[in-house]
């Protein structure tokens, strides 16, 4: 349905996307995932011929985006990351105007009540766009997006902004869309793409890093075993005890305490739960165990991880191992790589951090 | 095409601009009707319609300012770039939006001339032998005029939606747009206090007064007519290409 091939985006001298090629079948929910900055947006735009590209080709629905331009948006609904609102029309003048737009030859009043009622719009239909709330204005430009049932539709970033009510709705929407649209949409958050995806696609500074199919990056997910423990008891003692201890692979002290307890990040062997190993072996000390919390995945851990699992290394932390592995990536995935175990110091621990998003901004 | 002209028609209306330049259109008109002819006890329009021309300097903004600015500044762009429509749709629809509210304009203000008439013919009395043409207002001349006026126009249209295109600022839009017209009108008046020939050259024949004086002796310029014409269609290519090169950008 959608091929990509080696596609180029440089503005002036920096280069967005970096030799991207992968295809979306008919019917398929492809997510991209990347961090701000990645690429994504651009990719889209240009598959929306927003954008033209560098180089490469793009083709959709056996059209090639540059030659047929119209044919192309014929078959494309889009939501571009900032939904495009005017805020002077009412819901309904508004849908009305995209369906004139796209020239849509479906019947008209059916078509819009029936997209109204996917994305539930009924009760604002005749509200001005400006006084609707973000969540309502996401809506109004997912239901930009369907008019004319378009096949393929893109979404870019559908859940910023909404409660967490509203983004559980628009997964369910998205889902449902996947049964007869392809549907590609971009997103930060690792846990968004699980839930609706078929297969992700991870992006990294315009380069594709990761291609696999969802059960694959949740595979490589689970397997993580890191931990946030607090322990009460002398700080170098206990860390040393804790590198020391097999299954164990790694070991760091945070600067958050609690009471008199030191808090550590560690990170078990693939497969091997510690945990009770662990509390018996402290009790054994006289150093009481106050506190064990399973830390979240972040996208720089899930582009480890997936890494680690393609490359077969397990022991990635490993101060030897560390440096032979790091060589056998390419010069973006180190980059990344560092990033990565230099802002997990940072940020361990918070409720929040597997939404990396969030953390992302905050940096 | 026929939904973004729609879509900017409705805006003009819902907004206040669309009132403001009709009323102040028509008012400004009217008064200077009034004195260049009633009040000037003459039937000549001439001059009625030089200074009309100099009003566009504000009005021919109050059209133009938003109409891309505001979509880039909306992000609404995006939404027509990726609609099945093509760069000329979009900008020939938003074009003729405005043209067909300015010309609407120019024909409303047509009744301006009806006192004049009515005047010529009390002053003619009940004499029929004399043609109402030959003594009250030359209805060539006003025809000629007002085609005139509409071809300025559509070409300072043209010209202010380019320069909106260049800006997602409204007020920079139409400040820059009120600099350009003014030139362009104003540069007949600079013509005179120079002397050198060449630069009298160029003057003329940039200057849109210049060229409109022939409609005001009642003369049908071809040669004028392509001139504005022309300008029109040289800024809707270059406010095609304006969003072309933002694609390749």
């Amino acid at each position: 349905m959608i091929k990509i091939e080696h596609l180029v985006k440089n503005y002036g001298s920096t280069c967005a996307v970096d030799d991207i090629s992968f295809e979306v079948k008919k019917g398929e929910i492809v997510g991209l995932l990347g961090p701000n900055g990645a690429g994504k947006s651009t990719t889209m735009n240009i598959l929306t011929g927003y954008l033209s590209s560098t180089s490469g080709k793009v083709s959709i629905a056996g059209y090639d985006v540059l030659d047929h331009p119209l044919e192309i948006k014929k078959h494309v609904g889009y939501l571009p990351e900032q939904p495009p609102l005017y805020l002077d029309m009412t819901v309904e003048e508004y849908l009305n105007f995209n369906y004139d737009l796209k020239g849509c030859k479906l019947n008209r009043k059916k078509h819009l009540q029936e997209i109204c009622e996917v994305v539930k719009l009924k009760d604002v239909y005749k509200r001005l766009i400006r006084n609707l709330s973000k969540g309502y204005r996401q809506r109004v430009g997912i239901a930009q997006a369907l008019i004319g049932s378009p096949e393929v539709i893109i979404f870019d970033e559908p859940t910023v902004g909404l409660d967490p009510k509203q983004i559980i709705e628009v997964r369910n929407l998205l889902r449902n869309l996947g049964k007869d649209h392809t549907v590609i949409l971009s997103t930060h958050i690792l846990q968004e793409v699980q839930a609706v995806c078929d297969r992700i696609v991870i992006i990294n500074k315009g380069k594709i890093v990761a291609d696999e199919l969802t059960e694959n990056i949740t595979r490589a997910v689970e397997n993580n075993r890191r931990f946030m423990v607090k322990i009460c008891g002398p700080q170098k003692e206990v860390l040393n005890m804790l590198r020391s201890r097999p299954g164990i692979v790694y070991a760091e002290v945070l600067a958050q305490r609690d009471g008199d307890a030191y808090c550590y990040n560690i990170e078990s062997e693939v497969g091997i739960d510690i945990r009770k190993s662990l509390f018996y072996a402290l009790a054994e000390k006289n150093w009481p165990l106050i506190g064990l919390e399973a830390l979240g995945m972040n996208l720089e851990d899930v582009f480890i991880a997936i890494v680690d699992q393609s490359s077969g290394s397990k022991t990635r932390y490993e101060k030897n191992d560390r440096k032979a592995s790091k060589n056998n990536r390419s010069d973006a995935e180190l980059d990344f790589a560092k990033n990565a175990v230099e802002s997990a110091k940072q940020k361990r621990g918070g409720e929040f951090s597997a939404l990396f998003g969030e953390d992302e901004e905050d940096k | 095409m026929f939904a973004i002209y729609k879509k900017e028609m409705r805006s003009y209306f819902i907004s206040p601009i669309g009132y403001i330049f009709v009323g102040v259109f028509l008012a400004v008109s009217a008064y200077l009707c009034c004195t260049h002819t009633i009040g000037a006890r003459s039937y000549a329009t001439g001059m009625y319609f030089q200074q009309l021309l100099l009003t566009f300097i504000i009005l021919i903004p109050l059209l133009t300012m938003r109409l891309f600015a505001e979509e880039k500044k909306l992000r609404t762009e995006q939404l027509l770039l990726t609609a099945p429509v093509s760069i000329w749709g979009m900008v020939l629809g938003k074009f003729l939006a405005a043209v067909t509210l300015f010309v609407s304009c120019v024909l409303v203000s047509c009744v301006n001339f009806i006192p004049l008439y009515v005047y010529a013919a009390r002053e003619r009395g009940a004499d029929t032998s004399v043609k109402l043409y030959e003594m009250g207002p030359a209805t060539g001349e006003i025809i000629a005029c007002v085609l005139g006026v509409i071809l300025v126009g559509i070409a300072f249209i043209a010209i202010g939606m380019f320069i909106s295109s260049l800006t997602e600022n409204q007020l920079s839009s139409a400040v820059v747009t009120i600099v350009v017209l003014a030139i362009m009108l104003l540069l007949d008046m600079a013509k005179k206090q120079i002397q050198n020939p060449v630069i009298n050259f160029i003057t003329h024949w940039v200057s849109v007064m210049s060229r409109f004086t022939n409609f005001m002796h009642g003369l049908f310029d071809y040669a004028a007519l392509l001139y504005y014409i022309s300008i029109a269609g040289v800024f809707l290519l270059l406010t095609v290409r304006v969003y072309d090169k933002r694609r390749w950008g």
